[in-house]
This record gives C-alpha cells, structure tokens and sequence, in this order.
C-alpha cells in the first residue's frame, strides 16, 4: 500500500492524476455534447417542440447507471481542479517569480500551456454558472415548467428544452458561453497533448498524431457545443 | 559587417548574498565592446571597468561562473534577455557572440530563477541540486576483472544515436531557469535516457529512474506542465521526447516491478 501513496504524491504521480482525469472529462465532454445536441432534432408528430431532447433528459435523470456516472464526474472535476490549483501554488514557489528580462522562449506549445489555470478557474466558474442554470433547475426547481399531456412512467415530463431557449435568448448568457468556449479551447489545445505526453504516450512516431487529434478536439468540441447558444439566440 | 564596436547598456542583477535586502538590478550604460567578443568576455570587459573605477563602483565586480568556455562543461549560465543562455538558438552563454546585439542595446542579465538552486552571488546560484540527483542513480554497474571487448556488447545504432542525444546534456540547468515551474525533468530524463537506452545501464534502469525522479522531487524543483520552454531553450537542444520517455520508465516500473 506504501508504495501507492508514494507512486501519487510523487511529482509524477500528481501529473498523473491531473492526466486521467483531464481525459475523463475530454470523454464526457464528447458525450455530453452529443447528447446535447439532441436539442436540434425535430419532435415527433404531434409532440411538443423540444421532445426529444426532454425525453433524453428524462432518462438521464431517472437511470441509477447515470447517477453513479455523474457522481464519478463531479468528483473528477473537482479532483482535477483542485489538484491543478494545488500544483499551479507549488510551482510558483519553486520558481520564486519572473524575470526582468522580456525575451520568451520560443516553444511548440505556445501562450496556452502558460495559462492552464487561468483558462482552469475560468472553466470551474462556468461549471458552477452552468449546473445552476440547468442541472439545479432540474433537480431543485419545484416551479419547473413540464410538458404538456406527456406522462414518462406515470410521471410528468419536464421540459428543460423550454428553460433552455429562455436562457439563450439572452445575450449576457451567449457571450458568456461563448467566452468560456474559447476558454476550453485553449485549455484543451494544451491539456489533451500534454496529458498524453504526462502519460508517457507521445514519442517521435505518436506526438504528431496526438498533437494533430488534440487540435481537431480542441477545435470541433467546443464549436459543436457553440452552435446551441447561437443557433437558439439566432432562430428559435 | 556592421561597426567592430558598439556601445550596450547592461542591466545586470546585482545580490551581495545570500539575503541582500539591496538586491536589484544595476544599470551600466555606455559599455564599449567590440563585436567579436564572446558574451563572457564582455562581461570581463564590464568588470576590468568597475575595477579600474572603484570609487565608482563599490559594490566591486560582477560574479558570474565559467570554465571551458567552449559550450562543453556547463559550467556557464545566465539569463540574458529574459532567456538562459541567450536569444541564440543551441548556444550556451560562453558561446554566444557581440555580434548577436547591436549598438545601443539594453541587455538584461539575471541569475538562474529557482528555489532548488539557492542564491550565492549576483550572478552565481549553487545547482548543487543536479549533483544530487546524478548521486542518486547516474551511474552503472560493471564487471570487475580484465578489460572487456569493446565490441562484445551490440549496441543497434538508433539506439547509440538516442542515447548520445540524451548524453549530450551538459547538466547546466537552462532546462530550470526557463521553466515557469522550475522543473528538472528536462535535465533528469536526460540523464535516465542517456543510461537507460543503453544496454550497459540497463541492470539498473528500473530503480535508477525511481530514484533520480524521487530525489529531483525532494530537491524542490516543481512539477513539468509540458511547456516545452526548456526543450527551447537547453543549448544542447535536448529534447522532451525525454521527459515522455522518463514517464514511461517511471509509470511502468512503479505497476510492473514487485518492489
Ligand atoms: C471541462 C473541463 C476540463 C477539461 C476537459 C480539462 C482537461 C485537462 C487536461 C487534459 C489537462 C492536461 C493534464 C496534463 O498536463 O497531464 C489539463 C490540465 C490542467 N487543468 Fe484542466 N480540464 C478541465 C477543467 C479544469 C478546471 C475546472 C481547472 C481548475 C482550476 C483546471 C485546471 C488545470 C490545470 C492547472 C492544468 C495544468 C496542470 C499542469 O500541468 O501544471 N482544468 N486539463
Ligand atoms: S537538458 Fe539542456 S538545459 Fe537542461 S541541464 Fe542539460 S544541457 Fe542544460
Ligand atoms: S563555460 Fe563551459 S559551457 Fe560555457
């Protein structure tokens, strides 16, 4: 058990835990996004606009499966931040602060890699912005507006679809969205070749490849996700 | 070429200690060098100067390290510019030329920035630290008795050429002073490379890279956040393939070895 607990306080195994959970949240940022983008998909004859998607929400409040997923989640997200926070502190003070001089190294990681935890805090307020517009209205709102006519299993469906197009028909709520979707970009463009490289995975053969898929991520999961504000302040 | 002489103006980190409250930089302007000079040399200039002008300058000559001055021993360093070593591609300090700069310049230098490398005097930190970390598993079991053959052992060339890469570091600590961090891990996966790919290292290679790892980690240099500043900026062009191939041999030798 000793060698455990020396493996994860050691320098390397701090950057590991910051890695693991990193990917895990690259994985469920993909899946929420997919389900998410359900939104988009037309209702079924005669059902209410936004059934599918509230459907989708249904289930994935109602599946013990979820929940203990979810649970998983929150968990790793705070792990990661709160680990990612404790090793920023530490690292300031080996360094002991900056120098004079203006000159920057000239590195293939550029200004992104520099910033992980203001791009990080940045993310962490918007998580608790975004669970309190949606994920706490879900669970805690008695008041939540529900479908009309749709009884789920004896209960009533509510429509998060309808809190969803209020919410992004303001502007502040877009540009915020949009802001912190930059702000994911650059801590992914960074994060997802750098968890590879903590990992061990990236050598003259993979590094490429990696560097090339982390881009793509980068790029397409936070414009994937951008498309709902916009496309809900534009059209709907 | 240019003028054989310019003029610089030198902001040069002054620290008399440890624990000098009067620490700061000091300017001396209008320093006339000629061209050619290695940056070291003109920092001999700059002291010949404050010698021969004491009651100008008391705070006495610049304290700075060197010795081969022929970019081998890693015994020079400096942070010239905000950059170790300088704004030179592959090029230690002792190598790096006049030339390089034009008249009028403002030229910043600054000791190597890191809690693992304490301060000793204006330009000079103690990266004692290194030493430690080399103690700690830089070396290799061998044979006593007659000379082996040279040729007994096969070494495939990819692998000589990886590790002689490795082998190049010239342990100056660079990779430290341009990390935000103040990470070793530039400088340690070079020494578990250049050991670990070889088949004469090989006996050790599990414990060493445990043990470099865990001393480098109770010398107090931070944690590596793939930057890639040092790779940058190490004179020796290391790069962090290395640092991904210490990770490796640490990750796996922690879950694959029964101790
Ligand atoms: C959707 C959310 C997030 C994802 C997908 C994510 C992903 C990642 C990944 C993959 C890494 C690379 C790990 C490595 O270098 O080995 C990373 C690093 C980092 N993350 Fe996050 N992250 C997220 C949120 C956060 C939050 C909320 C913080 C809060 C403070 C944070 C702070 C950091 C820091 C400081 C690092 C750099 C650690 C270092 O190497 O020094 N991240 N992140
Ligand atoms: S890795 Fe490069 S910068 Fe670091 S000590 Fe070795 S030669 Fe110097
Ligand atoms: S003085 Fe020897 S490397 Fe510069």
């Amino acid at each position: 058990m000793k060698w455990i607990i020396e493996f994860l306080l050691s320098s390397l195994g701090k950057k590991l835990i910051m890695s693991l959970t990193g990917l895990f949240l690259c994985l469920f940022l993909v899946v929420h996004m997919l389900g998410n983008l359900q939104l988009f998909l037309p209702s079924p004859e005669g059902m209410p606009e936004g059934y599918v998607f509230n459907m989708y929400a249904y289930h994935m409040t109602h599946s013990s499966l979820i929940k203990i997923i979810s649970y998983g989640n929150y968990f790793f997200i705070l792990l990661h931040a709160l680990q990612g926070i404790l090793i920023t502190v530490y690292n300031r003070k080996a360094k002991g602060g900056k120098y004079q001089g203006k000159g920057v190294s000239d590195t293939a990681a550029k200004m992104a890699s520099r910033n992980m935890i203001f791009l990080g805090v940045l993310l962490l307020a918007f998580i608790g912005l975004h669970m309190y517009q949606f994920w706490a209205q879900m669970h805690f709102n008695s008041e939540m507006p529900v479908m009309a006519g749709i009884i789920e299993d004896g209960e009533e469906v509510k429509d998060l679809f309808a809190i969803v197009s209020v919410a992004f028909k303001q502007p502040w709520v877009v540009i915020v969205y949009l802001i912190s979707l930059l702000a994911l970009a650059l801590h992914l463009v960074h994060g997802f070749w750098s968890a590879f490289q903590t990992m061990g995975l990236s050598n003259n053969k993979y590094g490429p490849i990696i560097r090339f898929v982390a881009m793509a991520y980068a790029i397409l999961i936070p414009l994937g996700f951008a498309t709902m504000p916009i496309v809900f302040f534009l059209f709907y | 070429m240019a003028h054989e002489n310019i003029k610089v103006n030198l902001y040069v980190w002054r620290q008399n200690g440890p624990n000098d409250p009067n620490a700061g930089i000091k300017v001396y302007s209008d320093l006339e060098i000629n061209t050619h000079m290695s940056f070291l040399e003109m920092l001999d200039v700059l002291n010949t100067h404050i010698i021969e002008n004491k009651d100008k300058y008391p705070e006495g000559p610049v304290a700075f390290e060197h010795d081969c001055r022929e970019g081998i021993c890693g015994a020079c360093s400096l942070v010239i510019n905000g950059r170790p070593h300088g704004p030179m591609q592959g090029t230690t300090t002792c190598q790096l030329h006049m030339r390089h700069f034009n008249n009028g310049d403002n030229i910043y230098i600054e000791p190597f920035k890191a809690k693992a490398f304490p301060m000793i005097k204006d330009l000079v930190v103690d990266r004692s630290s290194f030493d430690k970390i080399i103690q700690a598993g830089g070396y290799i079991s061998v044979n006593t008795g007659g000379t082996p053959d040279g040729n007994a052992v096969p070494v495939p060339q990819d692998v000589s050429s990886e590790a002689m890469d490795a082998a190049a570091c010239i342990g100056c600590g660079a990779c430290v002073a341009a990390c935000p961090n103040a990470s070793a891990m530039l400088f340690t996966s070079a020494k578990v490379s250049h050991l670990g790919l070889l088949p004469q290292g090989k006996t050790e290679a599990a414990i060493r890279v445990k043990r470099m790892v865990s001393q480098m980690d109770n010398e107090g240099f931070g944690l590596c956040s793939n930057v890639g500043a040092c790779e940058a900026d190490c004179p020796k062009e290391i790069s962090i393939n290395n640092i991904a191939r210490m990770n490796r041999a640490y990750i796996s030798s922690t879950f694959t070895n029964d101790h």
